[in-house]
């Protein structure tokens, strides 16, 4: 097994492990009170302005905005971890095919491995701060996949004989 | 070869010539993985056309009821629309959940096909474990589906239905069956001498297989950067413009002002139509992407022409890309947009049945090669 192939199946693996673990810890502590949540502030805003409460209306108002900022994104972190995951695999298992030496196959790899990591890493941290920092590294991470891509893209396309 | 054994170079090549044998695991979890993806795709399809867009009608209504209700200060009205949008939200859910859960299950069959070769168990316990996996695959989606029409009749459990039952046992079964599979390929890496796995899938050069895998990454690719433009344009635009919106229905009903609040309605609703075609057009390239990519590996195992094979491949790549850039375009160009897009949709679902029957039509020839230039040479 090339080192490149090694690499995206058992980095796929982990990256897929990781985004499962993270799905169970979601799923037990942290969907059911998102989505309950955002239900019942949504209901309380509305009813609070039936009852004239503009106060209260506007406080529901702001805690389902939390909420649904932060459930959006705790989603997006378990699909695309988990979905970056299965690419991985797939590519390390036909990276064979790829027109490319093997060093820059391992290049290749090891960007995407580190973009697939890092992106969803960033869009998590945005639920722990708004500073730019998270943003900084979803950015980075989803230029590193982007990049790594079209590489991977032009490999294939290339083509390489058995 | 799915079973190396150290009995000589028969034993060998007759455990190779099993490998995509009707009946084989290989083949049932081929087969059964396109299937679902067939099935998944239609029930998207039928969703897309008959239920989605009423649905979402539907909300869009009850969120309009709260907020006159609101309006007029009846705060019971309020709470009944709110319950109201939660169970057509389940209803939609379910659809949702019974088309990605057939698919995603279609794609870890076919990936746990291509790995096969790896899982260091008997021929006899990977078939069990096959049908495991898909009887698993097919109860959790059908049980999702059933969930809205079942509810909680003669269940034995205070809040968990039937259907919810079932569900759950099909997806304890595809977790069974993935891990004993996981269990097999540990088991082969730790075996101290291994043989070397020559498997045709892995030495398939076909230009059919080409176009699928560089057609297919490059729809990943395109699914990516439109994603990544709609984080950095969209997404904080429309959070902002989502709370602004709600916000301004309180407001309007309160001041019972009628007109602004149908206005807020009516934009919080095309809101909603923008972000679902943009999260829809992204997740539909990514995934067909990734469908064209695991069929690529199976193009030896299609029995068609070689012409016929690069047609099919293109096809399912044309329809690919239609399915997500007219799915975006519907916001513009209405239900034309939306119609090509079922016609994209509709494409893939004829290229996929294609190489389905491709594969069904497979009898053996590559796995017999070998053998018979083996014979050949006694």
């Amino acid at each position: 097994m090339s080192a490149a192939r090694r690499l995206l199946i058992v980095g796929g693996i982990a990256l897929a492990l990781l985004g499962m673990i993270f799905g169970v810890w979601y799923a037990v502590f942290a969907e059911h009170q998102e989505l309950d949540g955002i239900g019942r502030s949504l209901a309380t805003g509305f009813s609070a302005a039936a009852r004239r409460d503009a106060a209260g209306a506007d406080a529901a108002l702001n805690q389902y905005k939390n909420l649904k900022y932060a459930y959006d994104r705790h989603v997006d972190v378990h699909g695309h971890w988990i979905g970056l995951a299965m690419v991985l695999i797939v590519l390390g298992i036909g990276i064979d095919r790829m027109g490319f030496s093997e060093q820059f196959k391992m290049l290749l790899a090891t960007a995407l491995l580190f973009g697939s990591f890092l992106f969803p890493l960033g869009v998590l941290l945005q639920t722990l701060s708004g500073g730019s920092v998270p943003r900084a590294l979803a950015v980075a991470g989803s230029a590193l996949v982007i990049v790594s891509l079209t590489g991977m893209t032009v490999g294939f396309a290339r083509g390489q004989k058995a | 070869m799915t079973n190396p054994s150290p009995g000589g170079n028969t034993a060998a090549l007759s455990a190779r010539m099993i490998s995509f044998a009707p009946m084989s695991a290989r083949r049932m979890l081929a087969l059964g993985g396109i299937g679902l993806i067939l099935v998944g795709m239609l029930v998207g399809d039928i969703f897309a056309v008959f239920v989605l867009h009423q649905n979402a009608a539907r909300v869009g209504e009850s969120l309009s009821s709260a907020a006159h209700a609101a309006m007029t200060g009846d705060a019971n009205a309020v709470s009944g629309s709110f319950q109201s949008v939660g169970s057509f939200l389940e209803n939609r859910g379910t659809k949702v959940d019974t088309h990605v859960h057939m698919i995603a299950f279609g794609y870890l069959a076919l990936m746990l096909a291509i790995l096969q070769p790896w899982v260091a168990l008997r021929e006899s316990t990977r078939k069990k474990v096959a049908w495991t996996f898909l009887i698993g695959a097919w109860l959790l989606p059908v049980g999702v589906f059933l969930i809205h029409y079942v509810g909680l009749a003669y269940s034995p459990l205070p809040a968990i239905g039937w259907a919810s039952i079932f569900a759950d046992l099909g997806g304890a079964l595809v977790i069974v069956a993935t891990l004993a599979c996981l269990f097999g390929i540990a088991r082969h890496f730790s075996q101290a001498q291994l043989p070397p796995i020559e498997d045709v899938l892995m030495k398939d050069r076909s230009v059919a297989g080409r176009i699928l895998l560089a057609g297919g990454l490059a729809l990943i690719l395109l699914g990516f950067l439109h994603g990544a433009y709609y984080a950095a344009v969209d997404l904080y635009r429309h959070e902002a413009m989502d709370y602004s919106l709600l916000s301004q229905m309180t407001i309007t009903a309160a001041a019972k002002n009628g007109a602004a609040l149908d206005s807020a309605l009516s934009e919080y609703g095309q809101l909603s139509g923008e972000k679902a075609v943009n999260i829809a057009a992204h997740a539909h390239a990514i995934e067909f992407g990734l469908l064209a990519m695991l069929l690529a590996f199976f193009q030896p195992f299609v029995r068609l022409r070689d012409s016929w094979k690069r047609t099919w491949a293109w096809v399912l790549l044309l329809g690919s890309l239609a399915l997500p850039v007219f799915v975006l375009l519907e916001l513009k160009l209405g239900l034309l947009a939306g119609g090509i897009a079922d016609v994209g949709g509709l494409l893939v679902v004829i290229a996929v049945l294609a190489m389905w029957v491709g594969i069904l039509r497979y009898t053996g020839e590559i796995d017999a090669a070998p053998w018979i230039s083996s014979r050949g040479t006694e």
